[in-house]
């Protein structure tokens, strides 16, 4: 209570504190809109069933192309099944999709990075490879290896994992690296502390604010990924309802039923945005001298 | 200066033999024998022993790859199984149209995105800054080919002032070509240019708070010649780096924008390749792209050397 007082009385300081109010709804409205928009479109994909959807594989080609009814909310695709149906479901792949990646991905880069940053041998080899793998557009990479494979949810997490694990092991690798020479993991080796321990307890925490924000990059950038891949025909396998198989299948009529590229694609991208709205208020909330130039 | 270069030059074998040992493999790997597929469903054992024989099959992994290696270095990507002709013929039909979209895309995209962040930078935390940006987020997250169909809806379809799909080569008909590739490298664009709108922005920034920046400011020179001959060359290394980066995101795009609007190049070469599971193509189309991708890049770290002299390796 003294504090606000007097903070009043004294105009400079009260303009700092409204300033610094302003700037902490402002940055931490980012993470609500985007952790809001994210919650509103998961609990779509849960309560799927529930939401007015009939089957999303049913179809009924009497009804087909159909513009937006009462019957059916978003019109129906040429096959005559129902566009919101399928789009609810969608989501279902798009978030599974989306979070399989981002903690496989996490995982995996991080474990390789921690070890790469601290040993200069297996260093060099595995950026090499890293680097190989990062010439390779990420999409083609994933393209390829689901050549390979059959179509499944998770082959897709599969492939999309590998094409997108260089990026995270670079992002780690350069905390290390930087860690590495400041004075208390150089105390700790000095007293002789054993390699994991190190690991574990001074690098690790210290990779956790950026890894959040990888994360959610991460995340964002494999539903775009995912859609990619069914909008191309190689994801997710047809007879899954996924916002990019509902664009692949709208290809051929979207003149005569722009709905069914239309709507998944709004939905895709309000949860790619979503996504990136949380991902750049964490960003901005954990590195805040980062945010003055973002 | 030049022996940086050259051990940049040098620098890129590894990366591309990396590629080329992942390419390679993705055949090694491949379910299922080309040799039966090649000799087809009539075909007797001797018949198949006799075309994986032909096609060196039956040798083992590191003289396979050796052997696939030199002839990929001399320009050999071998023979696409579905229509028999070599896959670098194929490719060298088809790399005109990906090329025209690519440069056209990167051209629209320089002219936009650089003004764009710069205006943002110059006027940042304004409404002008947040509406820019807004839109640079806005183009991060709808995908490509969401953003083609709407064009394609709004100007092709509803007010039909542009073709709605297809390609014509430049050395035919310049003004057809200009028509039918105008909105593909829209498409395109709008995704690179919210990509380096945002990094212009940033970098400008960091810049324009520089002490040689305020300097320039207070002998009176204009705005336009602080930034475009004090600011713009230092801040162009974050720049460039991520011209660099992007072109992989360049590539993805071009593979979505063909589909969408139906022109015959290199990324519809490959789709096409994958859904048809002809795997020589696939590596081949591949190969050349990571090609350029690495080829890009090493310009780009050249270029650092030029923007920015204090660089030393």
């Amino acid at each position: 209570m003294n504090t606000t007082e007097s903070a009043l009385n004294r105009g400079s300081v009260s303009f700092a504190w409204m300033h610094a109010l302003r700037t902490l709804m402002r940055r931490h409205g980012m993470i609500i809109v985007g952790a809001g928009l994210l919650l509103l479109i998961a609990l779509m994909a849960v309560f799927a069933p529930f939401l007015g959807t009939v089957d999303p594989l049913s179809i009924s080609p009497a009804q087909r192309l159909r513009p937006p009814s009462p019957e059916h909310w978003l019109g129906t695709d040429m096959l005559g099944r129902d566009t919101w149906s399928r789009v609810a479901y969608g989501a279902r792949v798009s978030l599974t999709i989306g979070l399989g990646v981002a903690i496989c991905s996490s995982l995996i880069g991080l474990a390789i990075g921690l070890v790469t940053g601290f040993m200069r041998r297996v260093d060099a080899v595995i950026m090499r490879i890293m680097d190989g793998l990062m010439a390779i557009p990420s999409i083609l990479l994933a393209i390829a290896l689901m050549a390979l494979t059959q179509a499944s949810i998770g082959n897709v997490i599969i492939a999309i994992t590998i094409a997108e694990i260089p990026r995270v092991v670079r992002l780690v690798r350069s905390v290390v690296l930087t860690l590495k020479e400041q004075p208390f993991v150089e105390a700790a080796v000095a007293s002789g502390t054993r390699l994991p321990t190190i690991l574990v307890r001074h690098i690790l925490p210290n990779t956790v604010a950026p890894m959040l924000v990888q994360t959610t990059y991460i995340c964002a950038s494999a539903m775009l990924l995912e859609a990619t891949l069914s909008f191309l025909g190689a994801g997710t396998p047809p007879s899954t309802p996924s916002w990019g198989n509902i664009m692949a299948d709208g290809r051929m009529v979207f003149q005569l039923a722009p709905g069914t590229i239309l709507y998944p694609g709004i939905m895709l991208s309000l949860t790619v945005l979503a996504v990136n709205l949380l991902g750049d208020g964490l960003s901005d909330m954990l590195d805040p001298r980062l945010s003055r130039n973002m | 200066m030049i022996s940086y270069i050259l051990r940049r030059i040098l620098a890129t074998v590894p990366v591309l033999l990396v590629v080329g040992l992942f390419v390679f493999s993705l055949l090694y790997l491949t379910p299922g024998d080309p040799a039966m597929v090649i000799a087809g469903d009539t075909a007797t054992p001797e018949d198949i022993a006799k075309i994986r024989a032909s096609l060196g099959l039956d040798e083992p992994f590191l003289q396979r790859l050796g052997g696939w290696l030199w002839r990929v270095a001399q320009g050999d990507f071998g023979v696409s199984i579905f229509s028999n002709l070599p896959v670098h013929v194929m490719i060298a039909q088809r790399i005109e149209p990906t090329l025209s979209l690519a440069l056209t895309t990167l051209a629209i995209t320089v002219t936009l995105a650089l003004p764009m962040g710069i205006f943002a930078a110059l006027k940042a935390s304004t409404t002008v800054d947040r509406v820019i940006m807004g839109f640079a987020v806005l183009g991060f997250s709808v995908p490509v080919f969401v953003i083609g169909y709407l064009l394609i809806l709004f100007f092709s379809v509803k007010l039909q002032w542009l073709p709605v799909q297809g390609f014509v080569s430049i050395s035919q008909d310049p003004w057809t070509f200009l028509r039918h590739i105008i909105l593909p490298s829209f498409t395109l664009a709008i995704v690179f240019i919210a990509l380096i709108a945002r990094i212009v922005r940033s970098s400008m920034l960091e810049v324009l708070s520089k002490d040689y920046i305020r300097t320039a400011k207070s002998k009176g020179l204009s705005m336009y010649s602080v930034v475009t001959s004090h600011a713009l060359k230092n801040a162009a290394v974050p720049i460039v780096t991520i011209i660099g980066v992007g072109i992989g995101a360049l590539i993805t795009g071009v593979v979505v924008t063909e589909t969408v609007f139906a022109i015959p190049g290199l990324g519809r070469l490959v789709v096409d390749a994958i859904l048809k599971r002809d795997y020589p193509v696939i590596q081949g189309v591949i190969l050349v792209f990571s090609f350029f991708y690495v080829m890009v890049n090493l310009l780009v770290d050249i270029s650092y050397t030029f923007f920015d002299p204090r660089i030393k390796y």
